[in-house]
Formats: C-alpha cells, sequence, structure tokens
C-alpha cells in the first residue's frame, strides 16, 4: 500500500510542522492529544466564512442554501467514512464527551433503573468513565469493570462473566489512549448483542488509524471527535443505529430539534435533527469532512500501514534504552507508545524533551484508574502520525538517550 | 539577606548558564541537594497536588521565624521548589506576606509557574504565603 503522496508533499500540507520550538525544529508526537490539520482544511473552513456564511435549515434564502447542502454534504462524507447505513445515524456534536455524555443521559433515562449495571473497561479515558459514573449516581446503578493484563489486553473470560441480565449497555473504547491496544470490539459486540445489550465503542483514538466500519463491528454507538483525525476541534460525532436512536429522548431542547412547539407540548423533529439542538457547528462538520476526505484519499490502510512501520521503529529504539519499560505491549496495537525511562519522573523527561523541540504527552493522559492499574503516577506518551519521519522517531530515541544521562 | 538580595543572587547564578540544558542540569542538581524531608510529613494535610508532579510543603514557626521544608516527586520541580524555599524560608511572616517575587521571571522559568502547567509550584507559592498570613495573624493576635 503506497500513500497517494510524499512523505515531502503531505508535510507541505501540514504548515505547523516547520514550526521551530525553543529554536530547534517540532517534532510532533503528540498526535492522541490532538492532530495538526492541513491546508484543505484551514482551506475550506476560511473560504466557507467568507463565501458561505448562514444559518443551516433555516432560511429560504441562497447562502442558508448552500450552507445546508454543504452540511448534509459532510453528514453523508463522516456516514461513508464510518460505512453507516443512512446519514440521519450520523449525529454532529461538539466532540467524543459530548456524544458519550448524550448516550450517558438519553440512554439513562430511557432503559437504565435502580439495581442496574453498566459495563466499561479498565482502560477508559475519562470521558468514557465519568458520565457512566454521573449516570450511575443518577439511578443507583452499578459501574462494573473490565480488566485487562499487564501487557494491555482486555480478559475477555472476565468479561464474558461480567454480562449479567442487569447489565444494560457495554461502553468500551476502541483503542486504548496509552496503552494503543486496539480491543477486540466485534467480538465484544457479538458476545453483548448475544444478551440483548448494546455496546457504546469511544472510537476517539480509533478513527485516526485506519478503517472503520461500524456496519461490520454491528455496534449500536461509535463516537469520535473531530480534532483528532486531523480535523478542527467543537466538532464530533455520535452514530447510532437509527433504531436506537429513534428510542432516545433528546437529551437537549431548543431550535431546529422539534417538529411543532406550544406551551403544552412539543413534538420532537425526526433524525438526525433531533439530537442537534441550537445552531449546530457547521463549519466545523464541513472542515472535519474535509479532514476525511484528505484521509481517503491519501489511502486509509496506507496511513495505517505508515504508522505501523514507525511504531515498530520507536519501539525498537526505545526498548534499547536500560530500564525503560513500556506500558501497553498487545500484539495489535496502533502508533502510541508509552513508557518510563528507568526511574526518571515523567515530568522532568518531558520538560527536557520540550526543550529539545520534542512534544509528547506527560501525566496520567485522562486515564488515572489505568495508571493506578500498572502503579505509577504518571508516563510519557509519545503518539505517532503518518506525517511523522523515521527522523522525528530517531529523535525522540537519542532525547530520552540524553534524558536518562541528564537524570543518571 | 533579605528576600530581594537572595532572589538577585539566584538571578546572577543563572546568568553564567549559556543554554536550557545548563540550567535544567543546574535545577537537577538543586534537586538532589534539597534537604530532607520527613517522612511522617507525607500526609495529605502537607500535599500540594498539582496533575504533573506533587509537592510537600512543610511548615514550622519559632521565635517569629517560619521554616519551610519541601519535597517533590520530579526533580526539576524539586529544583525550583528548593529555590523557593531558599527565598522564603527562615523569614519572618511580614516578609513573606510583603515579598513580590520576581526571580522565577528572571531566569526563565516563569512557564513553570503557569496555572496551566499544573506542577504545584504555583499552588506551593500561594500556600506559603497563606502560611504566612497566619502566622502574622497569630502574632497579632498575641
Amino acid at each position: 500500500m503506497q500513500l497517494a503522496k510524499s512523505i515531502e508533499e503531505i508535510r507541505a500540507d501540514f504548515p505547523i510542522l516547520s514550526t521551530m520550538a525553543h529554536g530547534k525544529p517540532l517534532v510532533y508526537l503528540d498526535n492522541g492529544a490532538t492532530t495538526q490539520k492541513p491546508l484543505q482544511v484551514i482551506n475550506v473552513m476560511e473560504e466557507l466564512y467568507r463565501t458561505t456564511n448562514a444559518n443551516v435549515h433555516r432560511g429560504v434564502h441562497y447562502l442558508s442554501d448552500r450552507v445546508s447542502e454543504r452540511y448534509e454534504a459532510a453528514r453523508e462524507t463522516a456516514r461513508a467514512f464510518i460505512n453507516a447505513r443512512s446519514r440521519e445515524e450520523i449525529i454532529f456534536t461538539a466532540g467524543t464527551t459530548a456524544s458519550i455524555n448524550a448516550v450517558a443521559f438519553s440512554f439513562g433515562e430511557r432503559y437504565v433503573r435502580e439495581g442496574d449495571e453498566i459495563l466499561i473497561s479498565g482502560m477508559e479515558h475519562h470521558a468514557n468513565i465519568v458520565p457512566w459514573q454521573m449516570l450511575c449516581e443518577r439511578k443507583r446503578a452499578k459501574l462494573k469493570i473490565i480488566p485487562f493484563s499487564d501487557e494491555g489486553v482486555l480478559d475477555i473470560e472476565a468479561y464474558r462473566t461480567l454480562l449479567t441480565e442487569r447489565t444494560r449497555i457495554v461502553a468500551v473504547t476502541h483503542v486504548s489512549n496509552v496503552l494503543g491496544t486496539v480491543n477486540p470490539v466485534k467480538e465484544i459486540v457479538a458476545e453483548a448483542h448475544r444478551h440483548g445489550i448494546p455496546v457504546l465503542v469511544d472510537g476517539a483514538q480509533g478513527i485516526q488509524h485506519g478503517l472503520v466500519d461500524v456496519t461490520d463491528l454491528d455496534c449500536d454507538f461509535y463516537v469520535f471527535s473531530g480534532h483528532k483525525v486531523y480535523g478542527p476541534n467543537g466538532i464530533g460525532v455520535l452514530y447510532g443505529k437509527a433504531d436506537m436512536l429513534n428510542e432516545l429522548p433528546p437529551y437537549q431542547g431548543g431550535g431546529d430539534m422539534v417538529a411543532n412547539v406550544t406551551f403544552e407540548k412539543t413534538t420532537y423533529n425526526v433524525l438526525p435533527f433531533k439530537f442537534e439542538a441550537g445552531t449546530t457547528n457547521f463549519t466545523g462538520a464541513i472542515g472535519l469532512a474535509a479532514a476525511l476526505d484528505y484521509l481517503s484519499a491519501l489511502g486509509r490502510e496506507a496511513v495505517a500501514q505508515r504508522e505501523q512501520s514507525l511504531l515498530a521503529l520507536a519501539t525498537a529504539g526505545l526498548s534499547a534504552i536500560d530500564g525503560i519499560r513500556i506500558y501497553g505491549t498487545a500484539p495489535h496495537k496502533v502508533s502510541v507508545i508509552s513508557f518510563l525511562p528507568g526511574t526518571i519522573h515523567q515530568l522532568d523527561a518531558g520538560m527536557i524533551l520540550d526543550k529539545m523541540g520534542i512534544a509528547v504527552r506527560t501525566g496520567t493522559h485522562c486515564a488515572q484508574p489505568l495508571m493506578e492499574r500498572y502503579g505509577i503516577t504518571g508516563n510519557i506518551r509519545a503518539s505517532i502520525a503518518f506525517y511523522n519521519t523515521e527522523d522525528e522517531v530517531e529523535a525522540l530515541v537519542k532525547g530520552i538517550r540524553r534524558v536518562t544521562e541528564m537524570f543518571v | 539577606m533579605n528576600i530581594n538580595e537572595i532572589q538577585d543572587q539566584i538571578i546572577e547564578e543563572f546568568a553564567v548558564f549559556g543554554d536550557w540544558m545548563e540550567r535544567y542540569e543546574y535545577l537537577i542538581d538543586l534537586g538532589r541537594s534539597l534537604g530532607p524531608f520527613d517522612e511522617k510529613h507525607k500526609t495529605p494535610e502537607y500535599l500540594i497536588e498539582g496533575c504533573q508532579s506533587k509537592v510537600w510543603l512543610y511548615p514550622s514557626f519559632e521565635n517569629g521565624i517560619i521554616t519551610f521544608t519541601a519535597e517533590s516527586d520530579a526533580l526539576i520541580t524539586r529544583g525550583i521548589v528548593a529555590l523557593l524555599v531558599r527565598v522564603f524560608s527562615g523569614r519572618t511572616p511580614a516578609e513573606i506576606v510583603d515579598a513580590s517575587i520576581y526571580f522565577i521571571e528572571k531566569i526563565g522559568l516563569r512557564e513553570n509557574l503557569s496555572p496551566t502547567r499544573s506542577n504545584g509550584l504555583l499552588a506551593m507559592m500561594k500556600q506559603m504565603r497563606l502560611y504566612a498570613l497566619a502566622y502574622k495573624a497569630k502574632q497579632e493576635h498575641q
């Protein structure tokens, strides 16, 4: 699989990659936190504000029609990207967090009662923990946790036994933001469905690393953020099966989500508008579509392959350093590598790397229970994107070697 | 030496460093040489929790003088902690309350005291001032 462009051409699409940080060429390895945006996204958003700005779905006038068409075209792009069956199953939200909160609220109102159980995994980001905890508090339900091995692999046997007649929903991450593990979500969904239990998949770290096919996965919900897939921030997607979404009450009231409003009774609009109250982030949605188009044109499988080869390089380079501990060694993982060099504190290492121009994430990565599982207060995470180079991976390895020398 | 003289002394010490690595290496040395912190004070009461690193700060007050001992789990943070202890420990409450701290910015470590860095240092400085205010109030009551 070949990328449709050379690495030089790709890097030219991302102007920010030529930044100098503290006088050194920026080495951006914090793609798990947010990804950089290609000109194709930046330009479309700028062009939109210059030429096609009006409110969507509200006007009978020229501009409103134009922008509404483009907004709905963006929905179609998102639908095709994850292979959903219909465009009404694509709800635009503010991001992954907003999407999970929406499901936790609406699903919880409709289906969760006292004594019921919600099942999540031990490797979730706080965004896929806290909304469910809030739901459990509201409904006096119980939160159950699927354990995982030291390598970062979910314990599927334990998962099977945790599914009970009280389980109402399973919410599990597609890819761990710390360990990089790609979870067997298709298997997880199939197992839950045998018991008639729906599954939400947190795709925040899954969407940008290759193919996602929600029809094949058969999950009931799949959620992701635009900014982690080379699109703008403040936009995300909540995919839900139409049958499921039709059953759920809306979680926000306002304009556009209604069919008819009187002071006595309001009836709701059809999907997807029922879940899109108020003026949506239509510029964000159109920018996101441009990002998805960019990835598709580049070749999604080729993107995944390139990232795998960079991951292998980083893993080999870092593993060769004395005393290094890598967190997350699952056989199936994406280009995320979390580690600690000896007993050196992650913040110390991160600060030195920063002065070398190398951007990594340090700390708990919004996954405190996972850190506790390993008995650490945090670690260093390098998250690699297709636009990173072999030289940049080498710079990271050299940087960590330098750090270990400084702290001897 | 008063607080400002110590601040000026620190600024002078840092002036000799050519690049960032030297500055950090010096902070690491300072962190290593920070005086011992009594393990029994490593309790939630004296913990200043940052998202990125932790700082413990223990005050004692005797003969009108506040003595601080402190500790951090990260070494560079510990180095900066050592500098703050050097400036603030062994002072009267009034000296601390009236102090204006400028050395951090002058030695190029301002980003380490930004609210977004969340390493516990900004909160540590605030906490030192709060202890000083409390001891000052106590003195005025006597």
